[in-house]
């Protein structure tokens, strides 16, 4: 666990020390805040204390941002052959693989606790649903590591960058919307397969309060497979130069 | 702590850049690794090091399989890997710090310990500095206390001199040769002098094969049956002096070595000597005889051989 929270801490010194941290954070409190209200269908259009128009914002603004926080987590190393110096150290695969994983988990739940004051203003402005915004928060955090998870993987695959970000949206976009939108037309067995793999199902299953194990087992599945994708990729030390 | 490399093949794809290859190091040896670009040193140690798994054989670290305690070893390793890849936005002080606290070393020695690699790898005015800034030597050097910071048992040094400056090498051949005297190290290069300088045993591996093993003189030896003498006449044509130590029954080849003087290199069949011959040739024809020097056998000349074919 030790080695895991090194490789964690040295990763979120290299997001703040290149500015990368402060980018996205910045980046993500403008999108939700303006979104949130000023631009729009603002809080104070809704006519009700509750923050489902900011879920809505983010929800699709970490879909984007992860990715490109995610990126360079494992491409980088494989391009400088950094991979080589950590390996040689007493860090297993799955030790690296899952130290980066929670490098970024760390960055979400840091903008996220940030975004607090926009419950605290709402909650005064009226009476909010507390039970439905802490489900709302627990799904955001659910939905990152997925993709944290799928970013991670993507960025084991290649040491450019640029295709790591690319596959991970590519991979992403499946589980954000397509599986939700093909299992519409069809029925049956395979219908019920696609719309079980929609990310934004079970997303919207847990805004709406209700957790069920269903939902905990499957953001779960996706962070391990994820993980163990990479781990295995990494394992296989595709050496280049 | 001894590393046994035992019949270890690695392939990439159809092509094995390690074929069979078996060899020992034992503690306080100092091994060198030579062989041309290509012929499986770096595989060969990422494979000790655990980066590598070989297709084939294994390698035991001080008793320990790199299948099943690849942990224990790595931690017993300090391994310079041959394009010393760094963290290039990392200051010279925080990489040895993560370095340092990956190996588990207490907290309370990490910083006396940095300091100490600092003063011995000479990096007390670059260590603010951040890594992509270092010229290349310095970055050798960040490479090289971060190798030896756990003050690891085993030692694994992918061509640990290159990028220095001559007093560099110098002192950084020095170190390793003090750190060779209770633990074990196995270093990789291609200049031949820095190998014979700092090892204790050379091994010389191509194409993925072991060609050689020895200390340097033992290697020489091996090379050395055939005779070359520096051979300068004075009072004589250059050609008619050429042709007549061509004639000799036992010499093999003559060089022209020098395009003023009358200077020529001999070297002999194997196992005859050619020392008398050239003298009575003198002798019979009344040239003046000013040098005759039997030439050693180069290491270089040991190494062309079993690695040219």
């Amino acid at each position: 666990m030790t080695i895991i929270w090194i490789i964690t801490r040295r990763e979120l010194k290299s997001f703040f020390d290149s500015l990368l941290a402060y980018i996205f954070i910045i980046a993500f409190l403008g999108f939700t805040g303006l979104l949130t209200w000023i631009i729009g269908r603002t809080v104070f259009m809704m006519q009700e204390a509750s923050l489902q128009q900011f879920f809505g914002v983010a929800y699709w603004s970490l879909f984007f941002f992860i990715p490109a926080l995610a990126m360079k987590l494992l491409a980088e190393e494989r391009g400088n052959g950094t991979l080589e110096l950590i390996l040689t150290k007493p860090v297993s695969d799955i030790q690296l693989v899952s130290g980066k994983f929670l490098a970024i988990l760390i960055l979400v739940l840091l903008s996220l606790v940030l975004t607090l004051p926009y419950y605290i203003t709402v909650a005064k402005i009226g009476p909010i649903d507390h039970g439905a915004t802490i489900m709302g928060y627990l799904g955001l955090i659910l939905m990152s590591g997925a993709y944290i998870s799928i970013g991670v993987f993507a960025s084991s695959l290649t040491n450019n960058q640029i295709v790591a970000f690319l596959l991970a949206l590519f991979i992403g976009i499946f589980f954000h919307l397509l599986f939700g939108f093909i299992s519409q037309y069809f029925p049956g067995f395979i219908g019920n397969t696609l719309s079980y793999l929609s990310l934004s199902n079970h997303y919207e299953s847990i805004i709406r309060g209700v957790v069920d194990t269903k939902d905990l087992i499957y953001f779960l599945s996706i962070i391990a497979l994820g993980l163990f994708g990479a781990e295995q990729v990494i394992a296989k030390r595709n050496i280049t130069n | 702590m001894d590393i046994q490399v035992e019949n270890i093949t690695k392939r990439f794809g159809y092509q094995k850049a390690v074929d069979n290859v078996s060899f020992q190091v034992k503690t306080g040896e100092i091994l060198g690794f030579l062989g041309p670009n290509g012929a499986g040193k770096s595989t060969t140690m990422r494979a000790i090091t655990c980066y590598l798994s070989p297709n084939e054989g294994d390698i035991k670290v001080g008793g320990y399989s790199i299948h099943e305690y690849p942990e224990k070893i790595k931690k017993i390793i300090g391994y310079l890997p041959e394009s010393n890849p760094l963290y290039q936005d990392m200051p010279v002080i925080d990489h040895l710090k993560f370095i340092a606290s990956l190996h588990g070393i207490e907290k309370s020695k990490i910083i006396p310990r940095i300091q100490e690699m600092v003063k011995t790898c000479g990096l007390e005015g670059e260590k603010h500095k951040k890594i992509r800034e270092l010229s290349r030597g310095y970055k050798q050097r960040v490479g090289l206390a971060q190798a030896l910071i756990h003050d690891p048992q085993v030692l694994v040094l992918d061509e640990p001199t290159s990028g220095l400056d001559p007093n560099q090498i110098i002192e950084i051949r020095e170190l390793i040769r003090e750190i060779g005297r209770e633990k074990t190290v196995l270093l990789s290069s291609h200049i031949l002098a820095e190998v014979e300088a700092t090892c204790d045993r050379i091994l010389i591996i191509n194409k993925g094969k072991i060609v050689a093993d020895g200390t340097s003189s033992d290697l020489r030896k091996k090379a050395q049956n055939k005779e070359i003498l520096r051979v300068t006449i004075e009072e004589a044509e250059k050609n008619t002096i050429y042709k007549a130590l061509q004639a000799l029954p036992n010499t093999d080849l003559v060089d022209i070595i020098s395009q003023s003087g009358n200077t020529f290199e001999v070297q002999s069949k194997p196992n005859m000597s050619l020392r008398k011959d050239v003298f009575k040739l003198c002798v019979d024809k009344g040239w003046i005889l000013t040098e005759l020097t039997p030439t050693e056998t180069k290491l270089e000349d040991v190494f062309r051989e079993l690695t040219m074919n």
